[in-house]
């Protein structure tokens, strides 16, 4: 290939295959990863050394059970710039406007150059990820006014919709363009909560950085901090002990079903099926009194840590208590499935056509209610996965529902996952020492409650963290969220919104 | 069709009997704020406050700070303890209404009597109406939040409630270390509101910023930018421990924690 050069696995990120490319052979090298049929999966950067330029990093799905595909591009003091391969990848438009005003490299002809993740009046000196860039240095901002899309016509009125909304919910403002009852266009303004977590990683000793990942979507914990462990493991080339993979998966998976329960609840909410609410939402208060009990956690947090565990868990009663959660899960979801008024409301609504999931990076329950058969716990198992067999259900209808159905078929391959588990883990130890290589890099990964979940991580010279990639599942889905709003009515939004299933924490981090 | 009225009536009562306690029994097994036991304390031991990450636990002049406010209770402290004087414990009730209740102090003062500024249960008897704001949290603060209306803690029952206006509200509730872009919505709507009216503080990045402290995009939590009448850590702190709070707030619960000491 030209103007790319292949390296040697070992001295690159690890869990990929890597290319070297110069900035002006970026798109062949998109081109000939779309051309073998991988579907990119993000873009950030990184600066390898204080004062120097910057690194940016392309990382691609290519097929399943076949390592990732990881772009490296090195930029010069005189050019940092790169052309925007959002025209031809639309998925990549957040990332590109991300790294543009964190790591302050231009995308020329990006279609969407508005501020994405700093808010107008945000004035940092430096670009926050810059290593020179002082850690505790609050940034200068003013309230400006916003770059909103340009509006013709009399009769289309603006509607701003929060940062404080109805409601406890996480800030975030939405704002509509729209005729009577027909929305005409969605704008989400969304990084009111951008608490630049990537940056607090700098510096730390890996084993730390896992409490920063517990809390960069609180009810995504073990998703974020699980592809954070396996990043370091990766890094590290550290064998976690078997019956702590068992005891990750069980974490996962208890995550997976806790929230899946919450949504069932809340979507009965925003279709005022209020006994379906109480009964989905007191499910899923069962689930975290189940996870309180068994690791001292309602949210699973302070156990996953690099190489393995930090204590040993005894999961003998976990069976016991979720078979006597099951018939009441299983009546409550059959229930919900036979109440028309419910139904009415979630067929058709939302539509996602499979080639919009495709094109925009649509992740996690969204994507499989979408036609794309691809769960990265299958796909590239981590964890205990390899050693459990369960199916992943796939939907084509696209719409409100088939993101619902979805999420119940998971509900009950997470509780066969969670009887088979218990039922196979081994004794034995559930920690081995992780200790930090310098210079090395690792890429983990997680199919969280929400979608993919991917880590990359660099370590510095001294074995300390310099610097943590973080992709959520919401951050993909919030891109492709406001495609299934244009052209559809206001009285649906509220229920297409909860379909997704979003966070704003994961996305803003 | 499935009638969701028998269904919830066959369904029977959820509502846990309890409001407003405060014990182990309530929570079975969450684990809460470690409890420091000074005499157990080795001098010169330093692994706590190495292992601390949102510096909880600082050295001064030899002698160990503990302030309850920054703790996300991660745990680790108990963990690398060689002598135990950091234990787990289920203690988790920790809101209080004076800030530097949370400060563990080597001298105890005596206790003086804490009044509520405005005098609330004058002002409410029975009923508050809640506006929440989330100011930059991991999202942790609001699962626990939304679990207060589900059967099991039915938070009405007790004449609270969320109210979508700040018009209504007598309470603002702020989870959140304060991010640079949420300060001027929150105090847009602390203005929006009606007096008499009362802040608290719910989780460790509203009380101090916990982790998220500093940084390009965040501030430490709600010092210096509300009045704040009840502080509350924990990370994030569980139903349980809120309602506490919100009791404690109306006068009818009394504070576990003074001077960093925490009495069941």
């Amino acid at each position: 290939m030209t103007g790319s050069v292949e390296r040697m696995p070992e001295r690159g990120m690890r869990g990929t295959v890597e290319r070297i490319v110069w900035p002006h052979s970026v798109p062949q090298a998109c081109e000939d990863l779309i051309h073998a049929g991988a579907r990119l999966q993000m873009a950030y950067a990184w600066f390898p050394r204080p004062g120097q330029p910057p690194e940016v990093i392309y990382l691609a799905d290519r097929a399943p059970h076949q390592p990732f595909e990881l772009l490296r591009c090195s930029l010069t003091h005189e050019a940092q710039e790169l052309p925007s391969m959002t025209p031809r990848i639309p998925l990549l438009g957040w990332y590109e406007r991300e790294v543009h005003e964190l790591c302050g490299i231009a995308f020329h002809g990006h279609p969407e150059p508005r501020p994405l993740v700093l808010h107008e009046g945000a004035r940092p000196p430096l670009p926050p990820l810059d290593p020179r860039y002082q850690p505790t240095e609050m940034m200068p901002y003013t309230e400006s006014p916003w770059d909103l899309p340009p509006l013709e016509g009399d009769d289309v009125q603006v509607l701003p919709f929060g940062p404080v909304r109805a409601d406890v919910l996480e800030s975030a403002q939405i704002v509509f363009y729209y005729v009577g009852e027909a929305i005409l266009h969605c704008h989400p303004r969304l990084f009111f909560k951008h608490r630049g977590m990537e940056k607090r990683f700098e510096g730390l000793a890996p084993a730390m950085g896992a409490l920063i990942a517990e809390r960069i979507s609180g009810i995504d914990s073990v998703a974020h901090t699980l592809a954070y462990c396996q990043a370091v493991e990766a890094a590290c080339t550290c064998e976690v002990p078997v019956r702590a993979l068992y005891l990750r998966s069980i974490l996962a998976e208890l995550e997976r079903l806790y929230n899946h329960l919450y949504y069932l609840g809340h979507l009965c909410h925003t279709t005022t099926l209020k006994v379906g609410e109480a009964q989905g939402k007191l499910l899923a208060e069962q689930c975290k009194q189940i996870n309180g009990s068994l690791t001292g956690s309602r949210f699973l947090r302070s156990l996953i840590a690099p190489g393995g565990l930090r204590r040993d868990l005894d999961v003998a009663e976990l069976p016991a208590k979720l078979r006597a959660l099951e018939p009441e899960i299983f009546r409550y979801m059959e229930s919900l499935e036979q109440t028309n008024s419910h139904l009415d409301r979630l067929m058709t609504t939302g539509h996602l056509p499979q080639q919009i999931a495709f094109d925009q990076g649509a992740t996690g329950p969204v994507k499989r209610a979408s036609g794309i058969q691809h769960d990265l716990r299958v796909d590239h198992p981590y964890a205990a996965y390899d050693r459990l067999a369960f199916e992943i259900p796939v939907r084509t209808d696209g719409d409100a529902h088939a993101r619902v159905q979805i999420r119940m078929e998971e509900i009950r391959n997470t509780l066969l996952l969670l009887f088979a588990a218990v039922d196979a883990i081994p004794d034995g130890p559930v920690r081995v020492e992780c200790e930090p290589a310098p210079r090395a890099e690792g890429l983990g990964w997680c199919e969280g409650a929400r979608g993919s979940t991917y880590y990359c991580i660099h370590i510095g010279q001294e074995g300390r963290l310099a610097r943590v990639k973080v992709k959520s599942a919401s951050f993909s889905n919030w891109r492709v969220f406001p495609f299934t709003v244009h052209d559809t009515n206001m009285m649906d939004y509220a229920i297409n919104e909860a379909s997704f299933g979003l966070t704003m924490a994961g996305c803003d981090r | 069709m499935p009638i969701w009225t028998l269904f919830g009536l066959n369904r029977g009562l959820a509502t846990t009997s309890w409001a407003g306690k405060a014990d182990a029994g309530v929570q079975p097994g969450v684990l809460g704020l470690p409890r420091y036991e000074p005499d157990r304390c080795d001098d010169g031991c330093h692994a706590c406050a190495d292992a601390c990450l949102p510096g909880a636990i600082t050295l001064a002049g030899g002698n160990l700070r503990l302030d309850y406010g920054k703790c996300i209770g991660c745990q680790l402290c108990t963990e690398v303890c060689p002598s135990q004087a950091m234990m787990k414990s289920n203690n988790w009730a920790f809101g209080v209404r004076d800030r530097s209740d949370l400060e563990w102090a080597d001298a105890l003062a005596s206790a003086p009597a804490h009044q509520l500024k405005n005098g609330i249960r004058k002002h409410f008897r029975r009923s508050l109406h809640i506006r929440h704001v989330d100011a930059g949290s991991c999202n942790g603060c609001e699962s626990e939040l939304q679990a207060l209306n589900n059967p099991f803690y039915n938070l009405h029952r007790l004449g609270i409630f969320f109210t979508p206006s700040p018009r209504f509200a007598d309470l603002l509730l702020v989870t959140g270390s304060v991010t640079y872009a949420m300060r001027g919505p929150l105090l847009e709507t602390w203005n929006a509101m009606p007096e008499p009216r009362w802040v608290m503080a719910t989780g460790t990045c509203a009380v101090s910023g916990g982790v998220t402290a500093g940084g390009y995009s965040c501030g430490h939590g709600l010092e210096g930018v509300l009045p704040v009448d009840v502080w509350l850590p924990g990370c994030p702190p569980n139903p349980a421990a809120i309602i506490h709070a919100l009791l404690l707030l109306l006068d009818r619960a009394s504070q576990h924690v003074k001077e960093g000491r925490y009495a069941g």
